[in-house]
């Protein structure tokens, strides 16, 4: 365990018990995350990736192995306020103001009022939302929502930020704009990020460490660390490294399958 | 709304018409034997015009009840014994604090409900058969039992109100708070969030359009309540006497027109409801 590492898991397990018999959620995670790292998990359902995410933000409890989360445990991580989560559905208020869903978490930790508007305008610059605070949610598309929703997990002092598929349900373009502004913030802010995607293109182009996960039990099958620099524009997907990282996580992902 | 208006009034017309109707079947017999009585013979025409006009009719005819109405509300003094709106706005009174009473109660239990699987299990179901009991046999009870403690007035009658208006406040509370999904609930967990503000924060604006639709049952429920808690306390004054008095002296005019008042009263309490749940729903962006 290095001096850096951020998350860090040993022979990691965990088992459901379900009415149909226990399920291997995860079997035997060995991984390290460090400071700065931006991390996807991939693959297909039922690969645990949603569920590792879960362990480290102490929303599920491993049922074997060991698991630290900035060298406690990831309970005690949690209530250090050590991350920021980022789901699949944005979950704004629809009673508050984009600006009032942002006060959220700083109203519950305590934050001064003149730091909550400090920081609002601060992270709503970040995600280029600046002019929305007044906002209604309902006012905004989609994308827009899930920018609000990252900057309502930036808006406090936590330097993980754990992301569930936060662009699943949107649509391409606006999934590359979204990436594209994520990179940004991702350097600006550098935060490490644990990212959870369905998308090969998606994870290559985002990451510096991907994690190629495959199910039943859910395990980690390939971890690859991107050669790719920290500058990428949306044109390096077209590239020859891009396009071999890209094939190798196909390749992680068929070996994945082929046990069934 | 033009079409709205329309269907309306024909439903409106359609119950006059029948109520009308009604009223020829129910009354003519008596029309028949006061005639057979008198050795005289009656035309149809007199034994409609009979029918409408009778002083103790079976049914009363719906210009009767009108007429009445508008003699005990806008030609008496309302510090009348005989005003409707006296006895309404006494009604009114107990309906009013045994509502609040039972939205307050309701509300609290769903609060413990939600966060004590201990009273989740042990007080919902008490709260359920609480429900099975008559409230006509518990009423009196009720009424007796606090006047020997030497509580008489508003509260008893408030009490049987809140008795019936808590249990739809309760029930649809605790699935109000309950309304919040896994990731919202979640999403609190990573904040470090306490019940409290959970509470405060999620679950009780999350419960709002459950609120408004449990209140609006809560509200016919306690008005239903404040009549019955009038019954057994001597009929004196309410709606709930008008009743009782006009049954014993067979006086039917009386009666439905007490009855009509009490839908009124209902229907302008729950529709002020109804207009406090679209301002606040609207305002909250749960409307759309």
């Amino acid at each position: 365990m290095s001096e850096n590492s951020v998350i860090h898991a040993e022979k990691l397990n965990l088992v459901f018990q379900t009415n149909d018999g226990s399920v291997h959620a995860l079997k035997d995670i060995d991984l390290t995350i460090n400071k700065g790292d931006f991390v996807s998990f991939i693959g297909p359902s039922g690969c645990g990736k949603t569920t590792f995410l879960r362990v480290i933000a102490d929303l599920e409890q491993p049922t074997g192995g060991t698991i630290t989360v900035n060298g406690m445990t990831p309970q005690q991580a949690r209530e250090a306020r050590a991350y920021g989560y980022v789901f699949q559905a944005s979950g704004l208020y629809p009673w508050r103001t984009i600006a009032g869903n942002i006060k959220l978490p700083l109203e519950i930790m305590g934050y001064s009022k003149e730091e909550q508007d400090k920081r609002v305008e601060q992270v709503l610059e970040l995600v280029e939302l600046g002019s929305f605070g007044k906002k209604y949610p309902w006012q905004l598309s989609g994308g827009m929502q899930q920018r609000a929703s990252i900057a309502r997990a930036l808006s406090f002092d936590a330097d993980i930020l754990l992301m569930d598929e936060p662009f699943g349900a949107l649509d391409e373009i606006v999934r590359d704009h979204l990436n594209e502004q994520l990179l940004a913030l991702w350097a600006r802010t550098e935060k490490t990020i644990g990212f959870v995607t369905h998308s090969i293109p998606e994870a290559v182009y985002l990451s510096t460490k991907i994690v190629v996960m495959s199910p039943r039990p859910g395990r980690i099958a390939d971890v690859i660390e991107s050669p790719l620099p920290k500058e990428r524009p949306l044109e390096i997907r077209d590239s020859k490294e891009f396009l071999e990282v890209a094939a190798r996580v196909r390749d992680g992902l068929r070996a994945g399958h082929l046990d069934d | 709304m033009m079409k709205n208006l329309i269907a309306v009034l024909t439903v409106v017309f359609a119950i006059i018409v029948i109520w009308y109707g009604a009223a020829f079947m129910m009354n003519k017999q008596w029309t028949l034997d006061q005639a057979e009585r008198a050795g005289t013979t009656v035309t149809t025409s007199e034994v409609f015009k009979d029918t409408m006009a009778q002083e103790r009719p079976q049914l009363p005819a719906p210009h009767q009840v009108i007429s009445e109405i508008w003699k005990t509300t806008v030609e008496k003094k309302i510090t009348s014994k005989r005003s409707l709106i006296y006895h309404a706005g006494i009604t009114l009174s107990s309906t009013s604090l045994g509502f609040l009473m039972g939205s307050l109660l309701g509300i609290t239990l769903a609060i413990s409900i939600v966060h004590s699987r201990a009273m989740d299990l042990s007080v919902m179901p008490w709260i359920i058969a609480s429900q099975t009991i008559p409230i006509l046999a518990v009423a009196p009870m009720i009424i007796v039992v606090l006047n020997a403690v030497g509580i008489s007035g508003l509260v008893p009658k408030a009490m049987i109100s809140m008795y019936l208006s808590f249990f739809p406040v309760a029930v649809g509370m605790v699935k109000g708070l309950r309304a919040p999904d896994t990731m919202q609930l979640d999403l609190m967990k990573t904040y470090r969030a306490s019940a409290w503000q959970t509470l405060i924060k999620l679950r009780l604006p999350s419960s709002m359009p459950y609120l408004f639709t449990s209140l609006k049952i809560a509200m016919a429920a306690s008005l239903v309540g404040a009549i019955i808690g009038e019954l057994p306390t001597g009929a004196v004054a309410g709606l709930g006497a008008r009743l009782l008095a006009g049954s014993y002296y067979g006086q039917t005019i009386q009666i439905w027109s007490a009855l009509i008042s009490a839908a009124v009263l209902a229907a302008v309490l729950v529709m002020l409801i109804g207009v406090l749940q679209n301002i606040t729903l609207k305002r909250m962006g749960m409307l759309r």
